[in-house]
């Protein structure tokens, strides 16, 4: 690990809606280019990007639409700097082809997906957490990623950090899973000193060209080291299935060697990878589980029902991909259930039950989007899985 | 101060969210409490109605919207109309006095302070530092906020070439607003509270 | 008396180096003119003495497609009809790179067709090599967005009766300012065009007319290879600086090679930095050699 480069920090406390404060998030870690395609609720994050980009060494680019500014940040990263692009629902859907190149081609980089009403052009102005199973699942083949889920301004300056830094580690694409709430909320945002920011840089190699392979795992990370055009490595990059050279190499025996690498560096991390945040689990009968801005409802929820006397406590999802198994099964097996809530109709409740296993009851809390819930809601079930 | 939930109307051009802004910046970072500003977007937040949502809070803010304010201030007819009755009762209304017109409001037990705030700022110079006289006089009302914060959180939030204007435009608001309170809300109880001007 | 046995090596093919000869054979069919383009563009790598390692090659899916894994160069292989956004990051982030798209008729105007126009609209940095087969080849030989008239292909089995794109025409109108076409009979025209477009600055589009023998002549009773270079042959006609909407293909008439365009504009990059050095003046910091902190 390094520290952020000095320019482009604003070191200092700043009062900033999410949008803003993952842009920030992005500068520190070193993101030199971003090329966007405006859409609500997500387009803040470029529009400032494109303001403080020509002061501190990077480009943004307008792309002419999400398939060309989702690969052209894939370019850019082979070209050496770090990238990032950002979008909501409708533009999400059209990036889904560059998810599985980027994953494909472990080329470490990060989308920011400021979450909407949907399906299709849904609700442009208004919440959702509805795209949790397609950053999972919505591009072809098997794959695994990194999503991570802010629930305020300052996490999502915080998280865009982790998600650049995971990126790196592992080369994989990494998203910022935000919500129109958290995007567009303003609220107190502190912004640390250089040297108290932790980046991880990319791994460059310095093997020998001529036996240097960009797809040979290196460490537990099972993850090769980089290479960038120009430096004399005569890559070739291919989103055909590729052996540790990167040529096409199109066999069941490649196809299994390779595609599992790309699953297994990331199953077989989950649990270093994985973050939650756990508030009273022990002893409680009940434990919510939420992420996002409905993180903060349910613990209002959370609130009046501990004022009436039940035990109840909370798993928040900060890493919602890997989805961290091993917390749900450990708690499952003491409670009388989980409360699953969330901006959608049943998506992350899915994986609760899948971890639980039977052991406990699961129930779930969601609408489909447009609003955040009312505490009420939630206290309701709550108040029916404690019975 | 206890969690305190504002919300701040008007229409485009008053600088309704700046004014939110400030505030939260003033509580949350002057003042080291939290604040939490939403704000309503789409195509309705294009010229015509503007709106924002404060909550205050001496801890984390869990929950963002505010249904029923304990404080409003509106700066348009259209803003009162569309949110006057959300206030809570025994709640406070801070209106626009030149632009705002108090009727019908069947809310037990609200007190409305009215200031002039375009035509004060008007009178300093510039029209466009109307949102500021709103936020002194809202500083001088609510005392949520010290006096010397709110001012830093102006200050912070604007230009230093504006900053003399910024500052007397502040102090105006608060002064009139220290006045007012001496001589207390208006009685909702007449027919027609609120001095029409122009 | 012995004789000493002398074994002589093979005099080594002078493109032997460009190419990755780990990978070959290659994938292309006997007649399949992309080879031929290959070698005369390691050919204008020579002439041209260009630095190989400061030379990216980006192609998009399909048979063209495939030559970026085939040259041995920093090489991209990417999705359909994405080469040139992908091309376009590439270049920003890294300006001192030549960066060469190298793609298909059907990659670069049908899935990749507003990629294209903006890219040239733009006037970005690229080189552009498109080899026009006039079919989905690598699919079985569909109809594509440069098929032209009156034609049988998979997917038209009576004929195709949608009017095709006139490449040159529509790359001129969106603002590219070097566009040639030629066909994979003018070997060492095509090989010359490929070292000129090196040498300029912005988005930069070579047609090159070339056979599929298993897909399209087949199908149209158009005989083979060989038959094609004489179709070629004879119906070529060079015609430098002909009006790009008059070069329009057809399925067996006259086919106008030459370079038809070749003009100044300044590139994106160049645009961006002087728009944005007036703008900013001092504050402007432009982005440089890429760093990866």
């Amino acid at each position: 690990m390094t520290h952020a480069d000095p320019v482009g920090v604003l070191t200092g406390a700043h009062f900033l809606d999410g949008d803003h404060a993952a842009c920030e998030g992005a500068i520190c870690a070193g993101a030199r280019f971003s090329a966007g395609y405006p859409i609500t609720p997500s387009t803040e994050v470029v529009e400032r990007f494109s303001h403080r980009a020509p002061k501190i060494g990077a480009t943004f680019i307008q792309m002419e639409d999400e398939l060309a500014a989702s690969i052209a940040i894939l370019g850019a990263v082979w070209g050496g700097v770090k990238a990032f692009t950002v979008t909501s629902g409708p533009g999400f859907s059209l990036m889904m082809e560059h998810i599985g190149y980027a994953v494909m081609t472990e080329t470490p980089c990060v989308f920011i997906d400021v979450q909407r009403g949907g399906p299709s052009t849904g609700l442009p102005t208004l919440p959702a957490q509805a795209d949790m199973m397609q950053v999972k699942w919505g591009s072809h083949g098997d794959y695994e990623i990194i999503a991570l889920c802010p629930n305020s301004p300052q996490e999502c300056f915080d998280l865009t950090i982790k998600a650049f830094n995971l990126s790196e580690k592992y080369r994989v694409p990494v998203f910022v899973m935000m919500d129109e709430v958290v995007g567009h909320m303003t609220e107190k945002v502190v912004i640390p000193r250089a040297e108290e920011i932790e980046i991880e840089p990319r791994h460059f190699t310095t093997q020998d060209k001529s036996s240097f392979q960009l797809y040979a795992p290196v460490g537990e990370e099972q993850t090769p080291e980089m290479a960038k055009a120009g430096d004399g490595y005569k890559v070739h990059v291919t989103g055909l299935t590729h052996d540790e050279r990167g040529y096409p190499n199109m066999t069941p025996a490649v196809q299994e060697r390779m595609v599992k690498r790309l699953v297994t560096k990331i199953r077989d991390n989950a649990e270093k990878i994985c973050i939650t945040e756990q508030n009273e689990v022990e002893g409680a009968d009940v434990v919510v589980v939420s992420y996002g801005i409905t993180s903060r409802v349910a613990q209002r929820a959370v609130e009046m029902a501990r004022a009436k006397g039940l035990k109840v406590g909370t798993v928040r999802l900060i890493t919602a991909w890997p989805f961290p198994d091993h917390v749900i099964r450990a708690i499952a097996p003491k409670v009388k259930g989980f409360v699953v809530a969330e901006l959608n109709l049943g998506q992350m409740v899915r994986e609760v039950e899948r971890s639980v296993a039977g052991k406990c009851r699961v129930a779930h809390v969601g609408h489909a989007g447009g609003t955040v819930h009312k505490p009420e809601e939630i206290l309701k079930a709550i108040e029916e899985v404690a019975r | 101060m206890q969690l305190t939930e504002l919300r701040i109307a008007g229409f485009g051009g008053q600088g309704v969210i700046m004014c939110a802004s400030v505030i939260g910046r003033a509580a949350s970072i002057v003042e080291n409490g939290y604040a939490t500003m939403t704000q309503n977007f789409g195509p309705e937040a294009r010229g015509g109605a503007c709106s924002a949502q404060l909550v205050l809070s001496p801890t984390p803010v869990l929950y963002p919207y505010v249904n029923k304010a304990d404080l409003m201030v509106l700066m348009s007819q259209e803003a009162y109309v569309k949110f006057a009755q959300d206030i809570k009762p025994g709640g406070t209304l801070i209106v626009e006095q030149d632009l705002v017109r108090v009727q019908g409001l069947d809310i037990p037990d609200v007190k409305v302070f009215a200031i002039p705030a375009t035509r004060i700022a008007e009178e300093l110079g510039k029209k466009m530092v109307l949102n500021v006289v709103m936020t002194g006089f809202f500083g001088a009302i609510s005392q949520l906020i010290s006096r010397e914060s709110l001012r830093k959180a102006v200050l912070d939030s604007v230009p230093a070439a504006f900053a003399e204007l910024n500052g007397k435009a502040y102090d105006a608001g608060y002064e009139y607003g220290l006045k007012h309170m001496q001589s207390g809300a208006l009685d909702l109880g007449e027919e027609d509270p609120v001095t029409i001007t122009e | 008396m012995s004789t000493p046995i002398c074994i002589q090596k093979a005099p080594e093919n002078p493109v032997e180096s460009f190419l990755r000869t780990d990978r070959m054979p290659h994938i292309w069919c006997p007649g399949c003119g992309i080879g031929t383009t290959v070698n005369c563009f390691t050919r204008a790598l020579i002439d041209s003495k260009t630095d190989l390692n400061k030379l990216s090659i980006v192609s998009g899916i399909g048979c063209t497609g495939r030559v970026a894994g085939y040259v041995n160069l920093d090489s991209f292989h990417t999705t359909h009809g994405r080469a040139i956004p992908f091309a376009t990051g590439l270049k920003l982030a890294s300006p001192e790179m030549t960066v060469v798209v190298y793609s298909g008729d059907g990659d670069l105007f049908a899935i990749g067709g507003n990629h294209l126009i903006h890219a040239a609209r733009r006037n970005v940095d690229l080189k552009v090599i498109c080899v026009n087969n006039l079919t989905y080849a690598m699919t079985g030989g569909q109809t594509g967005p440069a098929t032209p008239l009156d034609v049988i292909t998979a997917t038209a089995p009576y004929g195709t009766y949608d009017p095709a794109f006139n490449l040159p025409y529509l790359v001129e109108a969106a603002g590219a300012v070097y566009v040639a076409r030629w066909t994979t009979f003018h070997v060492k025209q095509l090989a010359k065009s490929m070292q000129e477009m090196f040498k300029k600055k912005g988005f930069c589009f070579i047609e090159v007319v070339s056979p599929c023998p298993t897909l399209y002549q087949r199908r149209n009773k158009m005989g083979d290879a060989l038959d094609t270079m004489k179709f070629y042959k004879e119906v070529s006609k060079v015609k430098h600086g002909a009006p790009t909407n008059e070069v329009g293909l057809s399925k067996s008439g006259e086919i106008i090679v030459g370079k038809f365009v070749d003009r100044e504009r300044p590139d994106f990059e160049t645009m961006m930095k002087a728009h944005l050095e007036a703008s900013l003046g001092e504050k402007y910091i432009p982005a440089e050699a890429p760093t990866c902190s």
